[in-house]
């Protein structure tokens, strides 16, 4: 379906994630990041983390589960942007509520004419409603039937 | 695979080139490990013959592997003392099996954030001199967090 701008503001029903060790040390095993911080508790009780946390990029693993009310193409959709804001650490088996939503919808004149672009948030807070991390993904939405070049299908 | 040293706060300025991390060339085997530890299966990544179908030439990286690497980067020079608060990354162009990433990065900004010394990382992921294949930033908080 296309896009416009009377769906800012739509988004989905809440669904728990929960991050789990197991799956972040076969994520970091992936990117090939050795970093202690997500495994050694000793090592991450010295740090400003005081345990141990995710990856910086590992909350991209917990997005997978929001329906949100509009039904968008995903071969149309490339992965322009990301950005990852944390509030406090992520702790390893906490449950966190997330939402997702959409948060901005705009035009940019690109190289081959204007280019949408969808930006969806998903809100992460934690049991006592304090928000931990937001998963801010920045998606380009391209005209319908067009041949691609370049950039990330998601 | 070179690795970047920890920044130390004392030693931060404005303007620093930062060491670099240069990783291992990305396998098509990586590739499938990384579709499965984040659930994007998308056999774009995966699948040569889905991938030419297409229109692509074969295989490309997930872009969040890409922004795996620099977060990589990012949580090895925060080491000990900073915390990662903000890290966000603009996807320019396509990795393939056998690009080598560079991560780079320069100290952009300095401030204080409630008290606490920030500093604001400009960073590059490139597949070749001057070949970027996004570019990104992320702010360090130096010391123990509460609740921002």
């Amino acid at each position: 379906m296309d896009i416009d701008r009377s769906m800012i503001g739509l988004s989905s029903k809440p669904y728990t994630a929960v991050a789990e060790q197991e799956k972040a040390r076969r994520f970091a095993e992936a990117i090939g990041d050795p970093n202690p911080l997500y495994e050694d508790e000793s090592y991450a009780g010295q740090t400003v983390y005081g345990e141990t946390t995710v990856p910086p990029t590992f909350l991209i693993a917990l997005g997978n589960n929001a329906e949100l009310p509009i039904r968008l193409d995903v071969r149309r959709m490339l992965h322009g942007e990301q950005a990852f804001i944390y509030h406090r650490p992520v702790r390893f088996g906490e449950k966190l509520v997330c939402t997702m939503s959409v948060a901005d919808i705009y035009e940019k004149e690109g190289k081959s004419g204007a280019m949408q672009f969808l930006v969806l948030d998903t809100e992460m807070t934690d049991e006592n409603g304090q928000l931990v991390a937001v998963s801010k993904n920045t998606i380009v939405y391209r005209p319908a039937k067009k041949p691609e070049k370049g950039g990330e299908r998601n | 695979m070179k690795t970047a040293t920890v920044l130390e706060v004392k030693q931060l300025r404005e303007g620093a080139e930062l060491p670099i991390l240069e990783k291992p060339p990305v396998t098509r085997e990586q590739l499938v490990r990384y579709a499965n530890a984040s659930g994007d299966l998308n056999p774009l990544h995966t699948d040569d013959e889905f991938a030419k179908s297409i229109g692509m030439d074969g295989v490309i990286a997930h872009g969040m592997l890409i922004m795996g690497f620099l977060g990589q980067y990012v949580q090895q020079l925060a080491g000990k003392e900073a915390f990662v608060a903000d890290f966000s990354m603009r996807f320019a162009a396509v990795t393939r099996p056998g690009d080598v990433i560079t991560c780079r990065g320069t100290v952009a900004r300095l401030f204080e954030e409630n008290g606490k010394q920030a500093a604001e990382l400009q960073l590059t992921a490139e597949k070749a001199p001057g070949k970027p294949v996004g570019s990104g930033t992320a702010v360090l908080l130096f010391g123990r967090q509460e609740d921002r």
